[in-house]
């Protein structure tokens, strides 16, 4: 169905009065649509000599290449790692709700869990084609369990692991088959980590790193091209020991190559100022992701994620520690720790300070990250878009309203609120207000 | 001849364009009645600079015109004199060219008709003048060996079958050519002069445009400027459109 140029009969759709995002500008022009594809009017006018079957009147609005989020753990009260008899029906409620954040493409994220839980939902989560029934499952990104134990985060120490004795095949047995796997994060000071991140970069797998090493530089030689989460689990930047954090703006990358990094901009995992340095620093390769958990559009409380549970208050969630004393306040004294949001600290009442995933959605990021960085429109789009689709090496086909790709895009009012989403041209998901 | 002097580049194409909407307006066209506008033609097809990209990305895109009554030469014909001379088929075909629309090389040709080219030629292959070739270097990176060296293009002739034309000139490289074609003679060697034959022509220019003409002539003209400046009155708002339609009585001012 998706021909060259789409099947020359099929309808031709013509969305006007619109602005948009093409070659890093927000162009006044009519997005064209066949086939499930972008089209290139010019050729229509001139070679098939033939207008569009259908206008649609955008309202002045912007269309933006949907979404592509690469890790996110589960929303809704699904949690992908959870090893369920139907982990199937969770995904797709996951694909078809987080429509409504103009999210079009996602990689399902599995934290760190025992063999047993791979084997059973890895072969459960196939990539799939998003439609009217939900967002695209590009592959699974596999966050863990080849992580070290001192900047582990929110990932359980009892199931983390390391390849030692036999690379490769170790994490073959930890995971199983490969074949729904898209990207997998791992620390790369664990040894023999580069046989391994040779043998999954050979096998179309993203490898990206987390955790703190000089020769995070030599894992990209071997192929890395990510870093999960920036800032988040990794030592703090150090004038001379920069970390990966100098991974960023290091000259020592192989030429040509652009190193992406996963930013969570929900206002609470990174500081705006850090936002902006990061920005600055390296504009071309960061990536916005949710790193959303099964609490994303739940209340306040608390849930589960993989083997840990954890606390939600507001938009922020934090590893879950014992539950507060019911007779009296704690004697603990009051955090030391002067951080972001302002209000009722968990930490002073119940819990630990350890961040636990974010449940700010995918557009609330993009809007927070435009807002925080002061970048333009374009950039902040981009962010959520192109760099995504770049980073596993779908430019071509997702992230883009370029002639021939994948007719995926949001349609976003100027204060960047999703109106409408589209998958293949259709319109999957639309605003209440805009429904007539 | 009317000729118009605008202020600047944007005035003057401005008044153009509100000049062609009253034209066609007061044509009234319809599915059987056809207001054909005339263009120059010319490059290859498939290059990002060639006229059909210019066409589109400029013109095309932006007004609702059906795709089967856009007609651009064909620089990649395998025939080409056969592809001129259905170009010239078309023309008659669609009742003849109600208003010519054009420019003014520096050396005063009009379409790519060369000084030395025919007064009363047709459409045909021409090969470019030198000055004409520097000029389109622009749209190939300045690489002057990329250029073109041949067009396809409507003859003189061709142009003065239209029934009104109306000629852009706009800068003050374009000033002597100007000159050349309405205070000089007819002459081959500035293809442009020949419209001072044609009963119906309008020239739109700027005032650089007019350094190279005699006081005399810019201040007659500027002084016929309101009276001019009525033919690009709208006609009637969007509302009455339905009921003036009928009783629109404006009659094009002649001179």
């Amino acid at each position: 169905m998706r021909g060259e140029q789409g099947a020359a009969g099929a309808r031709v759709l013509q969305f006007t009065n619109c602005r948009i995002l093409r070659g890093g500008k927000l162009l006044r022009e009519d997005l064209w649509v066949r086939g499930g594809r972008i089209l290139d009017p010019e050729k229509l006018f001139f070679e098939e000599r033939r207008v569009a079957d259908e206008r649609r009147d955008c309202g002045g609005r912007i269309l933006a290449p949907g979404f592509i989020d690469v890790q996110i753990n589960g929303g809704f009260g699904v949690d992908f790692s959870q090893a369920t008899e139907d982990v199937g029906s969770g995904v797709a409620l996951v694909a078809r709700r987080i429509l409504s954040h103009g999210v079009t493409s996602f990689c399902p994220t599995l934290v760190t869990s025992p063999p047993e839980v791979y084997h059973k939902v890895v072969p459960q989560i196939p990539v799939k084609s998003g439609g009217p029934h939900g967002a695209g499952v590009l592959g699974l990104h596999l966050e863990g369990p080849f992580i070290s134990r001192e900047k582990r985060g929110a990932h359980p120490e009892a199931h983390l692991r390391s390849f030692e004795a036999d690379a490769f095949q170790d994490l073959l047995a930890t995971y199983g088959p490969l074949d729904n796997v898209r990207i997998v994060t791992l620390a790369p000071e664990l040894g023999r980590s580069h046989e391994v991140i040779r043998a999954l970069t050979a096998r179309g797998i993203c490898v990206s790193l987390v955790a703190d090493l000089r020769a995070a530089e030599d894992a990209v030689w071997s192929g890395a091209t990510f870093i999960t989460h920036l800032f988040n689990a990794m030592l703090p930047f150090h004038h001379r020991d920069p970390g990966i954090v100098g991974l960023l703006t290091s000259d020592r990358l192989p030429a040509g190559r652009c190193i992406f990094y996963g930013m969570i901009a929900d206002g609470t995992h990174t500081n705006p100022a850090a936002l902006r340095i990061a920005h600055r620093a390296h504009p071309q390769g960061l990536v916005l992701v949710t790193d959303a958990i099964p609490a994303l559009g739940l209340g306040n409380g608390r849930h589960t994620l993989g083997q840990q549970e954890v606390e939600v208050d507001g938009l922020t969630a934090y590893v879950a520690g014992e539950r507060p004393d019911p007779l009296g306040p704690r004697s603990q004294p009051a955090c030391q720790v002067a951080h972001d949001p302002p209000r009722a600290c968990p930490l002073c009442s119940q819990g630990t300070k350890t961040l636990s995933g974010s449940i700010a959605p995918m557009d609330v990021c993009v809007r927070h990250f435009l807002q925080a960085t002061g970048c333009s429109m374009e950039s902040a789009l981009e962010a959520a878009s192109l760099h995504p689709a770049q980073l596993l090496g779908l430019e071509k086909s997702k992230g883009t309203l370029d002639f021939g790709a994948d007719a995926d895009f949001v349609v976003l009012d100027d204060s960047l609120h999703v109106q409408a989403t589209y998958i293949s041209g259709e319109l999957v998901w639309q605003a209440d207000a805009a429904r007539q | 001849m009317k000729l118009i002097i605008l202020e600047h580049y944007s005035q003057a194409s401005e008044w153009a364009a509100k000049y062609i909407r009253n034209r066609i307006i007061q044509f009234n066209p319809g599915p059987e009645k056809y207001f054909t506008l005339g263009l120059p033609t010319g490059l290859p097809r498939d290059h990002p600079e060639s006229y059909h990209s210019f066409m589109w990305n400029n013109f095309f895109k932006h007004i609702d015109i059906h795709p089967e009554n856009a007609h651009i030469l064909d620089g990649n014909a395998v025939d080409l004199q056969a592809e001129c001379d259905a170009f010239e088929e078309k023309i008659k075909a669609a009742g003849g060219i109600e208003l010519f629309v054009g420019g003014i090389g520096p050396d005063g040709h009009i379409a790519f008709n060369e000084p030395g080219s025919s007064l009363v030629s047709r459409t045909r292959v021409k090969t470019l003048a030198m000055d004409t070739i520097l000029a389109n270097a622009r749209f190939f990176d300045g690489e002057l060996t990329k250029v073109p060296t041949m067009a396809l293009t409507v003859g003189v002739g061709t142009v003065m079958d239209a029934r009104e034309v109306m000629i852009l000139i706009t800068g003050a490289h374009k000033a002597f050519a100007l000159y050349k074609a309405i205070e000089e003679g007819v002459n081959h060697m500035w293809t442009v002069s020949a419209f001072q034959q044609h009963p119906r022509t309008v020239f739109v220019c700027d005032e650089d445009a007019t350094l190279e003409l005699k006081v005399k002539t810019v201040k007659y003209f500027k002084g016929l400027m309101l009276v001019h400046n009525k033919l690009v009155d709208p006609l009637y708002s969007i509302k009455e459109k339905e009921t003036e339609k009928s009783q629109s009585s404006k009659k094009p001012y002649s001179d």
